[in-house]
């Protein structure tokens, strides 16, 4: 009864403070203890989220940070090579027979007059690269005025003596574990007290080929041979792959025929890259007899492993410009084609150009199908043509890792290091051009 | 003397369905048992409709009744649509547009659309407009199609608003001004028939009643069929209305009759509100 006499007052009088208990139940849900205390628990559970994600992130930038630190540390002393100061006198008889070895060691010998058995003499020999006579013979060439006159000469240390300066050796272990003679220490301590031993810029590391002796070596060949390589890929894989995406985004009727080809293509870039170099050998070396080790067939397996990455890219590009542009471009008339070549592939163009450069950067770290085919040589020249034997430098850094010379390790990380410029390029070229092409929406 | 007050001399009160012989102006567009499978979804169950020329037909009913199905199948933009199959005849002057000798690409050159969301392209205000003249070569050279887009700005009312800025992107405008500029680029083509579809209910109230008005006077030239969810819209700017429900045409009348004396209990149910 009191219940009701209370509603029927408050009913007449419009005061909300006396409104009694039904119509604020529900308030007090949302205001009671239970329920800010959940309320707490639900922000503490996004303040752990955030820190973990934070957390996250800071790893995965420190491991970044290690990893290119460590390499830069390695690698960074291999962009400079140590040389040797000789005042050479050029014999025109030794010029005429092209004898550089004599007047090389002529010279070096002229700085150590002490030294004058043959024992020592061979130390002295093995202070020069065995490529300095080389060098000398290309001065001449460029210059045969030379002959007959006294020049001041630098030229290539040999690699011991390289890593010696770089500090590679440590001094206070004893002859046999340190892995260089007293005698050669003593030598490139001498020439280095009397100024004839210094430090320049590797320009050897970008302009040569491979080479057995690790101060001679370099990565011109390879950066050639992936290049190459890349041109085959890239002439072979972008106008295929787009063609492709566009077909069957644009034109192909979605049937089982249409269904089964996308499956194929979507398993075709999970397959693993060494797959596609078990083809290349057996296809394009056994049946159709290409040469080995040559960027024709590297190109023609690494065109085979990118397609389906920017099949599927372009599709996935194509299916983001808005329908709406099309139904606009056919409904004045544009015919099929002149809707995708007007309206939708430059809309789909940015997102297409990034998944073609993502997978070419893949194409141009990848190692193991060129194994299969024989890009794994030894090759000394640098290639010029798609048919030369050529290594590529992915390659180059797996063989070079292999090798036992302290000098290569640098050399290793080096090559690294100009890989990932490579592929930072390549990146940076993607976003650029994103940007430009995305300017016209 | 007006061009409306001249088209409401015109008598054509009696221009009903079964009728046909009293009409005074010639059917630019015909459609006879028109049906339309989405696979096996049936969702037109035999329409048919005179378009006449130089009139406003508005389609109204309610949403998924397929007016806009229905519109689609007129320039044949229903052809995109996988499993799409159209039956029954439609003729164009006479012609059926779903015959062999009759080119798709043609048919929507005749038989501009324009959509329910402004779709400018991505490019420049005059490329917009001269992009259809370009692809069927209907102007040559700069002058005639400085020409073309400057007529076809004028007849869709934004040439004041936009001459001095032909270069910039057609995105850049405003809804309404978006949709006034498709209106442009469909009459540039000088097509016969103009077909919208809801060219209205993505703008507010100002803009409507600029593509109204806009609709209004582009009657003198073309035959328009609008498919609208507005009733009012559809008693403003038609002549005649075809009230379309669950994929049939109920009735199809002078716009005057069907909303004041509507023959079937359906489209007075729909028009009072009662569903919809």
């Amino acid at each position: 009864m009191t219940d009701l006499v209370e509603r029927d007052v408050a009913a007449v009088t419009p005061s909300p403070a006396s409104s009694p208990g039904p119509s604020s139940a529900p308030k007090s849900r949302l205001r009671s203890e239970a329920f800010a205390r959940r309320l707490r628990a639900r922000h503490a559970a996004e303040r752990r989220f955030r820190l973990a994600g934070a957390a996250a992130v800071a790893l995965a930038a420190l491991m970044l940070v290690l990893l290119l630190g460590s390499i830069v540390a390695k690698g960074a002393s291999a962009f400079l090579e140590t040389r040797i100061r000789l005042e050479v006198t050029l014999d025109p008889a030794e010029v005429a027979e092209r004898n550089y070895a004599v007047p090389l060691r002529r010279a070096l010998y002229a700085q150590f007059p002490q030294v004058t058995d043959r024992a020592g003499r061979r130390v002295l020999n093995d202070l020069l690269s065995s490529g300095a006579p080389y060098e000398l013979e290309a001065m001449v060439a460029k210059n045969p005025a030379l002959a007959g006159t006294t020049q001041t000469v630098w030229v290539r240390a040999d690699d011991q003596i390289d890593q010696l300066v770089k500090g590679a050796y440590r001094r206070d272990l004893p002859e046999s574990g340190r892995g260089i003679s007293d005698a050669k220490v003593a030598a490139a301590d001498a020439l280095l007290a009397s100024g004839a031993l210094a430090q320049g810029f590797n320009t050897t590391l970008f302009t040569a080929g491979d080479s057995r002796e690790p101060e001679q070596a370099g990565i011109g060949g390879a950066i050639a041979g992936s290049l190459l390589t890349l041109l085959v890929t890239m002439a072979l894989s972008v106008p295929t792959g787009i063609a492709a995406a566009v077909y069957l985004e644009e034109f192909a009727p979605k049937n089982r025929w249409t269904d089964l080809i996308e499956v194929n293509i979507n398993n075709l870039a999970a397959v693993p890259s060494i797959i596609f170099g078990l083809l290349g050998l057996a296809v394009f070396l056994g049946f159709f007899g290409m040469p080995r080790s040559a960027p024709l067939v590297g190109g023609l397996v690494m065109a085979l492993m990118t397609l389906p990455v920017i099949i599927i890219a372009s599709r996935v590009a194509l299916k983001a410009v808005p329908p709406s542009i099309r139904e606009a471009a056919l409904g004045i008339g544009a015919s099929p084609l002149q809707t995708v070549l007007h309206h939708v592939l430059p809309l789909a163009l940015p997102g297409i150009l990034t998944g073609t450069i993502i997978g070419m950067a893949r194409a141009l770290g990848e190692t193991a199908p060129l194994l299969m085919i024989g890009m794994v040589a030894f090759v000394v020249d640098i290639p010029h043509g798609l048919t030369d034997s050529a290594t590529v430098l992915p390659v180059q850094i797996y063989m070079w890792a292999d090798s036992p010379e302290r000098a290569f390790t640098e050399r290793t990380s080096a090559a690294i290091l100009v890989l990932l410029g490579i592929l930072i390029l390549l990146n940076g070229a993607a976003v650029i051009l994103r940007k430009i092409f995305e300017r016209r929406w | 003397m007006s061009i409306q007050n001249q088209l409401k001399l015109r008598p054509h009160a009696d221009d009903r369905p079964g009728q046909r012989s009293g009409a005074d102006l010639p059917n630019k567009m015909t459609a006879r048992g028109v049906k339309v499978f989405y696979g096996a979804k049936q969702a037109l169950k035999g329409i048919d409709l005179d378009i006449r020329e130089n009139r406003v037909l508005a389609l109204i009913g309610p949403s998924g009744c397929g007016k806009s199905t229905f519109l689609r199948c007129l320039n044949r933009m229903n052809d995109t649509i996988e499993g799409c199959r159209v039956e029954g005849r439609i003729a164009l002057d006479g012609e059926d547009v779903y015959g062999k000798a009759v080119d798709a690409v043609q048919l929507r050159a005749r038989v501009g659309m324009v959509f329910q969301k402004p779709n400018p392209f991505p490019k420049s205000i005059y490329d917009n407009v001269g992009y259809g003249p370009r692809i069927h070569g209907l102007a040559s050279g700069r002058d005639e199609m400085d020409e073309v887009v400057q007529t076809s700005l004028k007849r869709a009312g934004l040439w004041t608003e936009v001459k001095d800025r032909l270069r910039e992107p057609g995105t850049s405008l405003s809804g309404g001004q978006q949709q006034r500029l498709c209106i442009a680029r469909a009459i540039a083509v000088s097509p016969e028939v103009i077909l919208m579809d809801e060219p209205c209910s993505a703008l507010d109230p100002i803009a409507t009643a600029h593509i109204e008005e806009l609709i209004d006077e582009l009657r003198a030239n073309y035959t328009i069929v609008i498919v609208t969810h507005n009733m009012q819209q559809a008693a403003r700017v038609s002549q005649r209305t075809a009230f379309f429900h669950l994929g049939e045409m109920v009735e199809c009348d002078d716009t005057e009759d069907i909303f004041t004396n509507p023959r079937d209990e359906r489209t007075q149910g729909y028009i009072t509100g009662r569903y919809g």
